[in-house]
Formats: structure tokens, sequence, C-alpha cells
């Protein structure tokens, strides 16, 4: 339960800096703390109190082993989270290149 | 056939990593390779989508793993109708990028991002698994946040900024969605997930996620609340990619993920749970007059389609939220016209600029008609449509979608429907007025190049066989995938049968 709250936490602490930030640099700090948020999340869906790892060499009974699956998901959504953050990175640092500055609404243009 | 829906993803992927090795070769070399793949895309989409038998998916398990232990693709009516949509227009922008595609820089990189989208779409459309779905879902959006920022200008830039910051909020939804549907059931396939949610407690974590879901999907759709980032990103693409931003991308990632997931995972019909297909209704209708009004006083070509884009996508919403045959009909109906149609304006709006390099309407003193008649041609029958005249698709579509309402005894959203349908009309022809129509004009501007009228003449000519064929097309492919979406959970049980080699 503690763990939900911590996680829920840290998702919203990130979207709030998304949301409320004019920095893009900032804005891509809220969103790398979103994927910790929601990595850390499915890291320990997969805990089990007292699990052995889960590499079998033949099946025991009465063991408990923890579940390998969450950290596949977690590994994938690490390399997802990765590029995103590059990708928000080069564009904030394209537009600083043609705007000099890292203000979102200094380098408004678009409008209705 | 078995071996297809693999086909489907290795070919545009292994592409998308030849072309830039090719184009250092011979320019033209990548455009072959790209178009080679993107042509067998679109055969064996047809080909699936004409062939595979209904009520039979095709099951491929990768590794062979018994199902809801493996990653798995499910191929069936519904996924084989989407794939040829994509494939469709995919193709037809792939005739049109060769030649548009000349004054930028970098067509290599274009290639390569073109063809990621697409993989990233056909797996959304194919995939048997959620977080797998996921995983597609961020190709897809990943390579379509570059093609929006592709021209560099600072415009394009802030669009793509603003166009990922939605969609990448819209995916950690999905993806914390996902982390607690994983902790609730052990399970992502979505046909075990779907017997898992049978028979689980209605609690309010429950409904939190579904929210979740929505959220996210309806942020990829730009349904009513969400609707800012869209009339930035879409116009700030190259016209061969706001064709098809519009035309399929949001269409895949939002209204068939949000189909898939509420019709065949969690089963919500109509007679079932009123209330959840209420707020499809709610949220549909809000789409249609909020695009429909933004549109009407809309200056800019681009803008103003990608304002019709947010109305003619609440139509496919409201109809999904409707419910019955005739409405689902009607939104797989609209799926197909509004992507040919809405991909057509595109398409039309990118000829008028690479020749006149305007997009401001109120710079257009008209008379393109005279100097311009194919493209003029196409975007006036396109424009009639996307409005819904008949004998068009866009016609039955609508038609569908509004028997539906008043089958189900919705009088209002039948109204506002039919209301709305007319205001597209306005502001299409607004577009018509300013730059096709009238005397005057700027000497000395050609017809577009060949290949672009081309892929304009070709989406005409599909738009009108649709509407003059639809006797043909309904029973052989609307039918057929709006019955996926109306069998509800039926569908875990048949692809368990068929996965199991039944």
């Amino acid at each position: 339960m503690i763990v939900l709250v911590i996680s829920l936490a840290l998702f919203l602490v990130g979207l709030y800096a998304i949301i409320t930030k004019r920095n893009m640099i900032k804005v891509a700090i809220g969103f790398s703390l979103m994927e910790y948020a929601v990595n850390f999340l499915l890291a320990i869906v997969g805990f089990r109190p007292g699990a052995l790892p889960p590499i079998l060499k033949a099946v025991e009974v009465g063991k408990v082993y923890a579940d390998p699956l969450p950290q596949a998901l977690v590994l994938t959504s690490i390399v997802i989270g990765l590029g995103v953050t590059a990708f928000l990175l080069a564009l904030a640092l394209r537009l600083y290149n043609r705007i000099g500055s890292f203000d979102l609404e200094e380098i408004q243009r678009l409008k209705g | 056939m078995k071996i297809f829906p693999v086909l489907l993803i290795a070919i545009p992927l292994g592409a998308a990593f030849l072309v830039p090795i090719c184009f250092k070769i011979w320019r033209r070399l990548a455009e072959i390779i790209t178009g080679l793949a993107v042509a067998a895309v679109l055969a064996l989409s047809v080909y699936l989508a004409l062939f595979l038998p209904a009520g039979q998916p095709l099951v491929y398990l990768f590794g062979n793993w018994p199902i809801p232990i493996g990653i798995m693709f499910v191929v069936d009516k519904l996924s084989a109708f989407m794939l040829v949509v994509v494939a469709i227009l995919v193709f037809l922008s792939y005739v049109y990028a060769t030649k548009y595609m000349d004054h930028f820089t970098g067509p290599g990189k274009f290639y390569t991002l073109y063809l990621l989208m697409l993989v990233g779409m056909l797996g959304v459309v194919m995939t048997g698994d959620l977080f797998n779905m996921f995983v597609f879902m961020e190709i897809a959006a990943i390579a379509s946040y570059a093609l929006v920022a592709f021209g560099t200008e600072p415009e394009e830039l802030e669009a793509g900024f603003k166009y990922m910051v939605m969609g990448e909020i819209a995916s950690l939804m999905i993806l914390l969605a996902i982390a607690f549907i994983y902790a609730g059931t052990g399970t992502l396939n979505l046909a075990d997930l779907s017997q898992a949610f049978a028979v689980m407690d209605k609690t309010p974590g429950f409904y939190f996620v579904l929210v979740l879901l929505v959220f996210g999907f309806s942020l990829k759709a730009a349904l009513a609340p969400f609707i800012s980032w869209l009339p930035d990103a879409h116009p700030a693409a190259p016209a061969p990619v706001s064709a098809l931003l519009s035309g399929v991308l949001v269409k895949v990632l939002g209204i068939y993920a949000l189909a898939r997931v509420i019709f065949n995972v969690y089963g919500f019909s109509r007679a079932s749970d009123p209330l959840v297909l209420n707020v499809f209704v709610i949220l549909g209708l809000a789409s249609i007059v909020i695009g429909g009004l933004l549109a009407l006083r809309q200056k800019d070509y681009k803008r103003l389609l990608a304002d019709s884009t947010l109305s003619q996508v609440g139509y496919i919403v409201l109809a999904l939220g409707i419910g019955n045959e005739f409405a689902l009909i009607g939104a797989l109906a609209h799926i197909l016209s509004h992507a040919l149609g809405k991909g057509l304006l595109f398409l039309t709006a990118g000829a008028v600029e690479y020749r006149v390099g305007e997009r401001d309407l109120t710079k257009f003193s008209g008379g393109l008609g005279k100097q311009m008649p194919w493209t003029s041609l196409s975007y006036n029958l396109g424009a009639l449509s996307v409005a819904g005249m008949p004998p068009f698709l866009g016609f039955f579509s609508k038609l569908f979608i509004i028997l539906g309402a008043v089958q189900a005894g919705m009088i209002i959203p039948a109204v506002v429907a039919g209301l709305f349908a007319v205001v597209t009309l306005g502001y299409l022809l607004k577009i018509t007025n300013k730059v096709f129509w009238g005397k005057e004009g700027v000497k000395g501007i050609k017809e577009a190049p060949f290949v672009m009228v081309l892929a304009m003449v070709c989406l005409v000519a599909l738009l009108l066989g649709g509407g003059v064929f639809f006797f043909w097309l309904k029973p052989n492919l609307l039918q057929p995938a709006a019955d996926v979406l109306l069998q509800g959970v039926k569908y875990a049980e048949i692809v368990f049968r068929i996965g199991a080699g039944g």
C-alpha cells in the first residue's frame, strides 16, 4: 500500500512539473519522474515477500518465486523512456538554437 | 496465410533500417525500397481482408508459447479492416511523398520514420497483448513526433514539443493502467484479461484503471476536452504525413485501441452498461460541436482541416458509444471514409502549398481552380465526401451513424450529427470559395506534379467507388468487422480455441 502511495505521489509530482513549469528542460525532468514512478510500481508488482529468484531447475513445492515478467516490462519501458527523454531534449535544444530560450512562453508562435 | 502477421511487421521494419544505408548509395534506391515495402504491406493487407474467414482469426504465437504466457498476434476481421485502411492511405501518401519531399532536406530520414510509424500502427492493430500494444503505440507515436517536427522551423519544433508532451502523458497513463492491471490480474494477454475481468469484483480500483485507460486513449484520439494539441501538430507536419496523422494515426492509436479494450476486453455493451457507453456519446458529441465551431472561424488551410478532424473523430466515438449494429457499421465506415477523405484534403493542401507556398486563407484571392484543375476537382469532391453528400462513401457512413442513433432512440445526438454534417460542408466550402473558385488568380501557377495528382485522383476514385459499391463493401468488409465488436467477450473464447489449434 505504501509503495502505491509513494509511486502515485511521484507520478503526480512529475505531472505537476509538466503542467506548471515553463522551462522545457524542467518539463523533460517531469517526464523522467513520471517514468520512474511507473517503472517503480511495475518492478514492485513482481515482488513477493521472502521469494527466491525465478531460476527453476526443478519445480520445488512450497517455495515462493518472484515474478520475472514485470522485470522484462520495466526493462522495455526504461528503453522507451530513454528514447522519449532523448527526443524531448533534442527538440528543446533545436528550439534553443533557433530562438535562444528554453522558456515555453517566449517561444510560443502557434495560436488558435 | 499463417505467417502474414509476422511479414506485415518484418517487411516494413527491415526496410526502415535498410533505407538510410541505401540512401547513401543512391537516393532513388531508398525510395524504391520504401515503395516495395509499402506495396507489399498493401498487398498482404488486402489479401487478409478479402480472404480471412469471418470468426476464424489468425493467431500467431511467438515462440509457440501457449496462450496466456507468450506474446501473440491476433488478426480478426476488425484488425484486417484496419490494416487495409492503414495500408491504402500509407501507400498513396508514399506515392505523393516521392515528389513532395523533394524540397525537404534528408528524405532518407523521412522514409525511415515513415516506415517506423507504419510498423507501429500495424503492430497496434494486430497485437493480442496489452503491453505489446503499448510498445507498438510508442513506436508509432515517437516516429510521429519526429515527423511533425521534421521541417525544423521554430513553429514545427514547437508543435512537435507540444504534441510530444500530450502524447507522452497519454502513454504514461496507459502504462500506469497496465501496471495496475498486471498487479490485479497477473496477465496482460487481451483474451486472458477479458476472462479475468469477467469474474472480477467491480471495485473502485477497477473503474479507476478503466478511467486511466480511457483517458490515455482519448488523449491520443484528441477527444473533446483534450483537443489542444491536434490543431497545432497535424498542420506542422509535411503534407503526406499530415494526411497519415489525421487519416489513420489518431484512429489506430486512439479509436481502435479504445474500441478493442472497451468492447472485447471489458465487454461493455449498450444492453449491459449504458452508463459507460453514454460517456462516449457525450465525448463524441462535444468533439463534433467544438471541432466544427473551431473550424468555422479558422483562417489557415491546414489548421481548418485539423479542426475538422476533431469533429469527424467525434462522429466515430459517438457511434461507438451508441453501440448498436447500425452505429458500429457507421463507425467503421466513417473510419474508412474519413481516413480517405481527410487524407485527400491534406494532400490537396500540400499541393497548393507546393505550388503557391501559402497556407493562410486570407492571402488567397481565388481562381486556382483554373490553374490547378485536378487539385481543385479532388478537393471539392473530397470535401463533399467528408461532409456526407451522396453518392460518396462519407454519405453512407454518416447515414448509418444517424440511423443507429435513431434506432437507439437518441434523438438529440441524431439531430446534432445531422446538423454538423451541414456545418462541415460550410467550413469546407470556405476553402473552395477562397482558394479554388473565382476569376482572379495569381499568374504562372501550374498544376501539381503528376504523381501528386495521381495519388489525389486515386483517393477520389476510392471514395466514389466506396459509395457506389457500398452494397458490396458493407457485407464483405464492414459487417464482419462490426460483428467482432458486437461479439464482445466471445472474442476471448474464439482466440483461445484457435490458439489451442482448433
